[in-house]
């Protein structure tokens, strides 16, 4: 039947996440392709009329299991594999995200099954799935096909756009899932702890973002006299934030947010791939990295090479003459 | 209690790297080093030592893969290992993640560890992922991009980012636990500890002497085949230029920032 089984990963409030709703989306285009069915997984208790919302994305049955914590992989690798193994599914597939890859990997070992992460596109090919991932820093595409099923596709943040949500409701069905002794052992004390100040970066033209090239915790204060100069804001690097440096409602990247500004400024951020899904978009990026070397010059607009210290100080009292004159 | 450290040779980070088209894997060629990520997770075993937290009575650094990686195991040493484990196999090669996560696991089970350490990725496979799929056939909890670990007395609390936000976790032990990168600072090896770290003993073990069914790995064991390698989009490439004069730097800036009407 060749259907495929995505995650459905939610909130403590309940809401759903967009990558998951974006391979839902992308889910229900491989199906129709395919002749088969999408359909999503949700644990903990979710409310009907929110798992049969997930319809809208164009996932025809919902298999709820109530019983299964949300946040840890390994409850989770449980339920993926007793509804894979049941209803016949070939596929597993995982939006971006931090879950989904441990899932996924879980996943792996369970039913002894390829895996493929990072994936920015899947097609079909003689009625069945390739993925597509990038390798080697994104200096090459390759194309993955699977040995037996299921095969598992994780994909990369934002690689699956969410479709509109249309009128479809999903049959939501509930699914009983007896966890492994060894899922039980690792228990969530507290979730999605914020940490550091709230600040908005979503809405801002014009980000300077500082990663660990900054140096330290008090060197931030270069980045936001340029943010001001430039009447933007400060986003930051998963680096610096795990630091302590910056809080953590300024990340930018795989767990944390993706913004498009006009400008995205970066300053000592090497760019890594997981700091990039978040900020690619941008209009335009302009980077300041000693390091010639640094992935971001492959795909900033306009690259400087050379110290931070010695240039964001000067460049504010520029923008600032600029702009007074 | 006994802690394994997984820990990968691979390409140096000044190396271009490529696949080779007719082999479609990694062109391991050039110079070649320790995985820097797995560095921490060594870092991380000799934290938990001297902390005193847990009575560490050994540390194993163990890999899989072809006979020039003994060198990461040399400088796994040279960073705080006891010992070293070298599953070495010619059926091993071109083996997928979940070949090499069944593999991996195979070998930890003849070591019988209370914890597992790894780095969050690997420099040149960057999958993320070879922590889980280990765990689960080790049959151990497991978390992944941990930035503080705590032993309380057989349990370890355990943070790390996720989706929301930061996430605290008790894992009971034994556990595989991946790393992230801010978790610490390695230390660098002595010249005493690089120069003695030939002499640390070191076992190398053959897929036969840990029960790894040869059916299962290498390239025919794999789940997923590379069909294609393709070059990415073309991307007008951006201009990047070196600092020389910081004046004419910032004015350069100044006017690009200009012309795109962002001042
Ligand atoms: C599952 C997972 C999820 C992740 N999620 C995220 C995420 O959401 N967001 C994120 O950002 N990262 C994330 N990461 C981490 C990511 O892989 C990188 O480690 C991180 O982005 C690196 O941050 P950085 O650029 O600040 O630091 P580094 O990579 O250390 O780069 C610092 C850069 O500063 C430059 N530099 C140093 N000194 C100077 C100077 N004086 N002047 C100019 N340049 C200088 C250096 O050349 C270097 O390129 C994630 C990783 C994983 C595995
Ligand atoms: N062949 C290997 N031998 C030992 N450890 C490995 C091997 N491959 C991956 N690892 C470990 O798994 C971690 C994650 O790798 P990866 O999932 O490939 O990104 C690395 O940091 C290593 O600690």
């Amino acid at each position: 039947m060749a259907g495929i089984l995505v995650y459905a990963l939610h909130d403590d409030e309940g809401d759903f996440n967009k990558n998951s709703l974006g391979a839902i989306s992308e889910a229900a285009r491989l199906a129709g392709e395919l002749g088969s069915e999408a359909a999503a997984l949700v644990v903990g208790e979710v409310a009907d009329d929110a798992a049969a919302a997930l319809g809208a994305y164009g996932a025809k049955r919902v298999f709820r299991a109530k019983s299964v914590p949300e946040g840890l992989a390994q409850p989770i690798v449980d339920a993926m594999a007793k509804v894979i193994a049941d209803q016949g599914f070939s596929y597993a597939l995982f939006g971006g995200g931090l879950l989904g890859f441990e899932i996924g990997a879980g996943l792996t070992a369970r039913m002894n099954a390829g895996v493929t992460m990072e994936v920015t596109a899947v097609k079909v090919a003689d009625g069945r799935l390739v993925a597509e991932r990038p390798v080697l820093q994104d200096s090459a595409i390759v194309d993955v096909g699977y040995v037996g099923e299921p095969g598992i596709i994780i994909g990369r943040l934002n690689a699956f756009d969410t479709d509109e949500p249309g009128a479809g409701r999903a049959e939501v069905v509930d699914v009983e899932v007896e966890l492994s002794e060894w899922s039980s052992r690792a228990r969530m004390r507290t979730r999605g702890e914020q940490r550091g100040a709230d600040v908005n970066i979503e809405d801002a033209d014009i980000l300077v973002g500082g990663g660990r090239g900054l140096g330290e915790k008090d060197n931030f204060k270069l980045a936001e006299e340029l943010a001001e100069a430039l009447g933007g804001a400060v986003a930051a690097t998963r680096a610096v934030v795990d630091a302590g440096w910056y809080p953590y409602a300024a990340q930018i990247g795989q767990t944390g947010k993706t913004v498009a500004p006009k400008l995205y400024l970066a300053a000592g951020i090497s760019g890594a791939i997981q700091h990039k899904v978040g900020m690619q978009s941008s209009e335009s990026i302009l980077a300041v990295n000693k390091d010639p070397n640094a992935p971001i010059f492959e795909f900033c607009d306009l690259g400087v090479v050379g110290d931070l210290h010695k240039i964001l100080p000067k460049l504010t009292e520029a923008v600032k003459a600029k702009k007074g004159g | 209690m006994k802690i394994c450290c997984l820990v990968k040779e691979v390409p140096d980070a000044a190396v271009q790297k490529r696949l080779d088209p007719q082999t479609k894997r990694l062109d391991r060629s050039g110079e070649k080093n320790l995985n820097p990520f797995d560095t921490h997770g060594i870092e991380a075993a000799m934290q938990i030592r001297e902390g005193g937290r847990a009575d560490v009575d050994e540390i194993v650094a163990v890999t899989m893969g072809p006979e020039s990686a003994v060198r990461a195991l040399h400088k796994a040493v040279a960073l705080g290992a006891d010992r070293s484990l070298h599953l070495s196999d010619a059926a091993l090669e071109g083996s997928d993640v979940c070949a090499t996560g069944y593999s991996l696991a195979k070998v930890l089970e003849s070591e019988q560890p209370d914890l597992v350490l790894l780095g969050q990725q690997s420099d040149d496979g960057e999958c993320y992922t070879i922590g889980a799929v280990v765990a689960d056939h080790l049959k151990m909890p497991s978390l992944t991009q941990v930035i503080k670990i705590e032993v309380e007395d057989g349990t370890l609390v355990c943070e790390r980012q996720a989706e929301y936000g930061y996430d605290t976790v008790e894992v009971d032990l034994p556990a595989v636990i991946s790393v992230g990168d801010a978790i610490n600072e390695p230390r660098y090896p002595s010249l005493k500890a690089i120069m003695g770290a030939k002499k640390k003993p070191l076992d190398t073990k053959a897929t036969g002497e840990v029960g790894i069914d040869s059916g299962e790995v290498g390239e025919a064991g794999s789940k997923t085949q590379v069909l294609e390698i393709n070059p990415p989009p073309e991307k007008e490439s951006g201009e990047v230029f070196e600092d020389e004069d910081t004046a004419e730097t910032v004015a350069k800036i100044v006017a690009w920032l200009d012309e795109r009407k962002l001042i």
